[in-house]
Formats: structure tokens, C-alpha cells, sequence
């Protein structure tokens, strides 16, 4: 890490990116010494949407806080419910009846889907091709955002998984509607593709740039897609096998250079393993309870949920990487202690070494494919 | 192919109805005006008509970009004021009027002012030189083609200008990079309508013009074989020099927040907004001039076919900025200097051996000369190949 503070007064130019700045995703700064349009020094400046999401979690019941938790990646709540929800079942030892778990594999991996979507379009306004990327992203995000609105009742802040189980049963058309989602899917990303994959200004812009090597990778902790476009073999729905992912057939898309063109297809990629576990969910999804009725008391009266004197550590797969909640209990209504491990603070964490000696409009893109999102960085 | 000589009469009509209403005009005003008074009207009449088509061009160009971008994005673009939204740029109009204008407290506040004003003065004055239909040209100079070429050419330093003045670091930014990509693409521009002037031994557009004529049998340039690498060279630094996608650098929303316009509002910025679009429409205009065979055209008035043929290349670069993403400015630079101006380079000559060579041979040499120069520049540029990449699905 180069010492900014160093560098100020040199005759290299300083240039704020951000807090407003069309192309940081939220309130994320970074301070950036150019030379020409050669990136010297490069400094992340996080904390404009810190809302104490953790002193406040630590102030409210168990069953509150899972609101809250919408609020961190407010692309996709639903992986953001999971984590949440593993975490505290774990503190309590909840059992989840099997179509809740179902439902949950089914709702994190459409999450996912959207995020996906989402980062891709994002990247590729990033890159400069106004807006049509994301429009096409948008048009397909709809049909699974109405979806969530439908189950739960809101498109972003879905707040719809409790502990041992999903505030919601899937009603019969729910699953149809699903199923055509996830036929009509494939079709659109052959679309995308062909569009981007081969196109050679994409290329020319992603491939060599950004590279993340994937001991630097290991070592700064990152995790999520960028870690394995860099070619290590890592997934937490595959090392904890937590929900029922065990029971489904899927691959991990691994990269092998670690740039910004292998992060952008690596995503595309786990699209395309997250149609295929959705297909396999909804054939074997069974009836029955959605909710644990263990818990239901603790969902209507929550300050009665005082779980036994421990810790518990839930991660997930996010999007974005391992989404970690750890939970102190004192035997309160109140965890003693809640913290939440944020793969979009951590990935960032290496933006330096990846952008240095790079041009600022791979700063940039860099930014893009490392996907964050300030209200889980910044909490 | 030959028409009944009534029809080419009405086509006749029509297509100098323009031409005929403006000497009419005249004609009215001179039984009771002296004689120089007439010609001072003659100039009014020209320059009003020019000073009106520019802006009224540039307005309904911004309509045409968004519904067309629209359509591409799969959305609808304008459609709530007026008809299909054709008074939307009336209200943009009144919008920026009314905008506060803010000057940041640091700037140049002289040179700030004149930037968005020095910028309109070439994008309308280039508009002298360019022939809307027969006999539509306002001033038939025999330089034209020169003169289009310098004139537009100072675009670069009002961008400049407004970029310094404005003390800002993005504004900056953009600046360094409009003067470089500008002044790199003007090279390859200027060279690759050289062709054009020998093949028609002059340097008025009209003249330019003239020398495509054919009346079924096409003898626009673009259908040779250095017409065509000349018109593509052209056409791609056309869109480098209005600074429009994939070429946007210096206003590169994404980085530079909006370039060399950032510390702009109001009108000045719609100025700036202006002069890019009369400039894309001038740029395509002399395109359709030099290669596209002005405004010669069958069955309709000459001055529908010129508009017609520059808004299609205007299509075109409305489709570039819906679908393509940015270069990177190292990128730009290559891109200009190691493939565009050798190619040029070779159009030359290519283009003085079609004028000594019989036709049929003249086709085989130039298409072998520039299959194997093409080729050349591609291996010689090859210093980046899109990687065939292989991504293992692990358990």
C-alpha cells in the first residue's frame, strides 16, 4: 500500500472518484493520484452509509433484526435472510422443515440470478455501453422481482425467511411461474452473450486488467465470484454444504487469469449452475410445513426468544462471497454481540493492487467487477 | 433509364422549389428595392435559412437519438409531449432556458462564458459549404472541402478552453483527451478524402458532387473499391470527432462524470449539446457528399435524398452508442495512428491506380492490395488478440 498522504502536494493529479460519482455504486470515494491517466497511488474511502447496523441489531429482538438485514445488500435480501436466519437456527438448534428449505435454495438462487444480471449490466455501463446492457438485465430482473413481490409481499425488501422456515408458503402458481423463468432464462443470456461475450472492444477492455492473482486473492480473504475467477476452487454451498445444497448437481465455473473478463464470465457461468439447481428444486420440491412450529411463539411474542448462553456462526454463498453473521448470546432477548462479515468490504479490500498502473477508466471497471454495494460495506 | 419528359418537369419543380421560392422572393423585392439592397437580401435569405436548419437539425436530431435508443433498449423513449413526442425538444429548449447557470466560484469566468459560444461558431459555419441539394449550396467556394475541413477543425479548441476554464479535474481530464483523440483523428479524416478530390481534380463540394452523377448506374464513390475503405476511414474519425460512442472519451460519463462539460448547466451546456450534434449532422452530411453521391438521387427532390442518406449514417452512429461499449484511451490512440492512418496511406496510391488502370484490372489490384494490407495492419496490430479462454467446471 503506497502512503497517499505521501503524495499529496506532488505534482500528480488528485482526483476525488466519488462520494457522488455516476459510476462508484453508492457513496463509496476513492482518492486516486494520476499521472496522466496512469494510476499512481489509489485509496478507498468507505463509511458514507454507515447506519450502525450492528449496534442496532444488538439493541433489538432476534426476530427484528431480520428486517434489518434486507438493508445490507439491498440487491438481494433474500441471501441476506439466509445468512441471517442459518445463524440464529444455529444459536438455537431450529429445526427447517424440508419445503422451507426447498424454498429457501429456490429464493437464494434467484437471488443470485438477479444479482448476476445486475452486476453484468452494471459492468457494461461501467464500460461505457449506455444503459443497454441494463435495460436488458432490468427486463428479465422484473419477472423475478415479481415474483418476490408475490411472495413476500416486496420486490427488494423481501424480509420473508424466519427462523426454522419462510414467512410464506409457494402457492401453485408460484412454482409455474417460476419454472418459466427458469425455461425462458437460458434464451436471454444466449442473447447477452452474443452480444458481449465475443465482442471485441469487451475484450479488448476486460481481458489483462484487474488481474488478481490467486495467492493475493487467498490471502486478503477474498471470496465469491472474484476468488474464483482467480482459479481457486471455493464455494460455500459446496465446503458447508449448509441448506440442502448437498442434494443438488452443480459446478463451480472457475476463471483462470483472475481479470475482469474471467470475474464478468465466471458470473455468467454461475448463472447459468444456478439454472440448473433451480430446475432440480423445483422437480423434487414436497409438500408440507414451510414453518418450524417450535418457533412460532418466538415470531409472535419475539423479546420470549432467549436463546441459551453461546456463539453461533452462520455463512452463506452471497453473490458477492461468504456473507458470515456471528451471533453472541447472553441469554438476553438481545444478542450480546452481532457481527456481520460483508464480502463487499472485504473484496474491496485489494482494489489497490488491482488497479495500479492501470488507466483510470480500468479503475473503474475494476470497481465494477469487484461488486459492491455500499450498504453492505459500509453498514 | 429514361423518363416521360412531363414527369422530369414536375421532378424539376420540385426539387428547385426551394431554389425557385428564394428567387421569387427576390424577384418581389427588387421591383421596389434598389438593385444592391437585393443582393443584401439574397445573403439574409441564405444565412437566415442556415442559422434556422441548424439548431432546428440539432433539436430534432436529440428527438431522433432517444427514440431510436429507445427502440434499441426496448423502451419507448419521448411520447408525452406533443404527437409522438415531436414538441419534446421545444420543452427541453424551454427547460434549459430557464436552468440557474452556474459558474464555479474558481473558474475563468471570461473564458467559461465564451467556450460554449466560440464552440456553435464553426459547427454553423461549416454548414456554408454544404450542398443540400442542386443548386442548394450557400456559398459555392471553390475550396470547400478545405474549408470544412479547417473550420471544423477549431471545434477542438473551444472544448479546450471550456475544459481549462472550468477548474475542475474531470473537466481536465476531458480536455487532454479531446486534444489528443481530435487532433489524432483529423489525420486519417483529412487523408482519406484526398482520393475523393483527385478522382474529381477539385475541391468544391459541388464539383464533388458533380462528378458522381449517373443517373441509375451508380457512380457514387462509394461503390470502388478506395471509395469504400475511404468512406469507412471517414466515417469512423467522423464519429471520433463528435465525440460520440465508441468514442466518447472526453465526455466518458462513466469516468469523467461528463467530461469537459461537467461545471456546465443551463444553456451553456445545451450550446455544447448543439454544436456536437450540428457537427455529427455536418460530419455525415460531407460523408454523404464525398462518397454517398450528394444529393443525387432518382424520383425525389434532390435536397430529400441528401437528408435522407445523412440521416441514415446518422442512424448509424445513433446505433454505435446504443450497442457498443467505450475504447480505452490508449486504445483510441492506437487505434488511429497504427491502423487508420496506414490504411489511408495506402488508399493513396490505390486510388491513383484505378485513374490509369482499365476497370476490370483496377478492381482485382485494389482488392488485392487491400486484402493483403488489411491483413498486414491486423497481424502488425496484433498486439492484442482476444484470448480463447477455457473455465473449468470444478465439483
Amino acid at each position: 500500500m503506497t502512503n497517499t498522504k505521501d503524495l499529496e502536494g506532488s505534482q500528480m493529479l488528485e482526483i476525488n472518484f466519488g462520494p457522488q460519482h455516476p459510476s462508484t455504486h453508492g457513496v463509496f470515494r476513492m482518492k486516486v493520484f494520476l499521472e496522466g491517466e496512469k494510476i499512481c497511488a489509489l485509496d478507498p474511502v468507505m463509511g458514507y452509509l454507515h447506519r450502525n447496523h450492528e449496534l442496532i441489531a444488538e439493541n433489538l429482538p432476534y426476530a427484528a433484526t431480520m428486517a434489518y438485514t434486507d438493508r445490507l445488500d439491498y440487491f438481494n435480501s433474500m441471501a441476506n435472510n439466509f445468512g441471517y436466519a442459518l445463524a440464529v437456527e444455529k444459536l438455537a438448534g431450529f429445526e427447517v422443515p424440508e419445503r422451507a428449505a426447498y424454498i429457501r435454495v429456490i429464493m437464494a438462487e434467484l437471488a443470485r440470478i438477479v444479482n448476476h444480471l445486475m452486476l453484468i449490466g452494471f459492468l457494461l455501463n461501467d464500460l461505457g455501453a449506455f444503459f443497454t446492457p441494463v435495460l436488458y438485465a432490468f427486463r428479465e430482473r422484473e419477472k423475478i422481482m415479481d415474483l418476490f413481490e408475490e411472495v413476500s409481499g416486496s420486490r427488494m425488501m423481501c424480509n420473508y425467511f424466519r427462523f426454522g422456515g419462510v414467512k410464506r408458503d409457494l402457492t401453485a402458481e408460484n412454482l409455474t411461474f417460476i419454472k418459466r423463468i427458469v425455461s425462458k432464462l437460458p434464451a436471454f443470456l444466449e442473447e447477452f452473450e452474443a452480444l458481449l461475450t465475443k465482442n471485441e472492444i469487451l475484450c479488448m477492455r476486460c481481458q489483462n486488467v484487474g488481474v488478481l492473482p490467486a495467492d493475493l486473492a487467498v490471502n486478503a480473504g477474498i471470496t465469491g465470484p472474484v476468488l474464483r475467477a482467480s482459479g481457486v476452487n471455493y464455494d460455500i454451498r459446496k465446503v458447508d454444504e449448509y441448506g440442502l445444497y448437498d442434494r443438488f448437481h452443480f459446478k463451480i465455473p472457475l476463471g483462470q487469469k483472475g481479470d475482469v473478463y474471467d470475474r464478468y464470465y465466471v458470473r455468467i457461468l454461475e448463472i447459468r449452475e444456478s439454472l440448473k439447481i433451480l430446475e432440480q428444486a423445483l422437480s423434487q420440491i414436497p409438500q408440507g410445513e414451510v414453518l418450524n412450529k417450535k418457533t412460532l411463539p418466538f415470531l409472535k411474542m419475539p423479546r420470549n426468544f432467549k436463546p441459551a448462553t453461546g456463539e453461533a456462526y452462520g455463512r452463506i454463498e452471497s453473490p458477492k462471497g461468504e456473507l458470515g453473521y456471528y451471533l453472541v448470546s447472553d441469554g438476553t432477548p438481545q444478542p450480546w454481540r452481532y457481527h456481520v462479515r460483508a464480502p463487499s468490504l472485504i473484496n474491496l479490500t485489494v482494489l489497490e493492487e488491482m488497479c495500479l498502473g492501470q488507466k483510470v477508466a480500468d479503475a473503474i471497471i475494476i470497481l465494477g467487477s469487484i461488486d459492491i454495494v455500499l450498504g453492505e460495506t459500509d453498514r | 433509364m429514361s423518363m416521360p419528359p412531363f414527369l422530369r418537369d414536375i421532378e424539376f419543380a420540385v426539387d428547385l422549389s426551394l431554389v425557385n421560392a428564394k428567387g421569387w422572393c427576390l424577384d418581389l423585392l427588387g421591383h421596389f428595392l434598389p438593385d444592391w439592397t437585393v443582393v443584401l437580401a439574397s445573403i439574409v435569405i441564405s444565412g437566415v435559412a442556415i442559422l434556422a436548419l441548424g439548431p432546428l437539425v440539432m433539436m430534432y436530431l436529440t428527438l431522433l437519438e432517444r427514440k431510436v435508443i429507445g427502440r434499441i433498449q426496448n423502451r419507448y423513449g419521448p411520447n408525452r409531449v406533443g404527437k409522438w413526442g415531436l414538441l419534446q425538444p421545444i420543452a427541453d429548449g424551454i427547460k434549459m432556458f430557464t436552468k440557474e447557470d452556474i459558474v464555479p466560484a474558481q473558474a475563468d469566468k471570461i473564458v467559461h462564458f465564451l467556450a460554449p459560444v466560440v464552440i456553435v461558431v464553426p459547427a454553423l459555419m461549416v454548414f456554408l459549404v454544404v450542398p443540400f441539394g442542386e443548386r442548394m449550396t450557400a456559398v459555392n467556394l471553390n475550396i470547400g472541402l478545405l474549408y470544412f475541413i479547417a473550420v471544423s477543425s477549431i471545434t477542438t479548441i473551444p472544448i479546450f478552453m471550456g475544459s481549462w476554464a472550468s477548474r475542475n479535474k474531470y473537466s481536465l481530464l476531458g480536455g487532454m483527451r479531446t486534444a489528443a483523440q481530435m487532433i489524432s483523428y483529423e489525420i486519417p479524416m483529412t487523408l482519406s478524402v484526398v482520393p475523393v478530390i483527385m478522382m474529381s481534380q477539385s475541391l468544391s463540394t459541388n464539383t464533388i458532387v458533380m462528378t458522381q452523377v449517373g443517373d441509375l448506374d451508380l457512380h457514387w464513390f462509394i461503390f470502388t473499391p478506395w471509395g469504400l475503405v475511404g468512406f469507412l476511414i471517414y466515417f469512423l474519425c467522423a464519429v471520433a470527432e463528435c465525440n460520440r460512442p465508441p468514442f466518447d472519451l472526453p465526455e466518458a460519463e462513466s469516468e469523467l462524470v461528463a467530461g469537459f462539460h461537467t461545471e456546465y448547466s443551463g444553456m451553456k451546456f445545451a450550446l455544447f449539446y448543439m454544436a456536437e450534434y450540428m457537427n455529427a449532422f455536418t460530419l455525415c452530411g460531407i460523408a454523404t457528399t464525398l462518397f454517398l453521391g450528394g444529393w443525387q438521387g432518382p424520383f425525389f427532390p434532390s435536397w430529400l435524398w441528401f437528408f435522407g442518406k445523412t440521416f441514415a449514417l446518422i442512424c448509424v452512429m445513433i446505433w454505435f452508442r446504443g450497442t457498443l461499449p467505450r475504447f480505452r484511451v490508449d486504445q483510441l490512440m492506437g487505434f488511429a495512428w497504427k491502423f487508420l492512418l496506414p490504411l489511408t496511406l495506402i488508399n493513396i496510391p490505390v486510388a491513383a491506380l484505378w485513374f490509369f488502370v482499365p476497370e476490370r484490372l483496377a478492381w482485382l489490384y485494389s482488392i488485392a492490395i487491400f486484402a493483403v494490407s488489411f491483413w498486414g495492419l491486423v497481424k502488425l496490430n496484433c498486439a492484442f488478440v482476444p484470448e480463447k479462454r477455457i473455465y473449468p467446471l470444478a465439483d
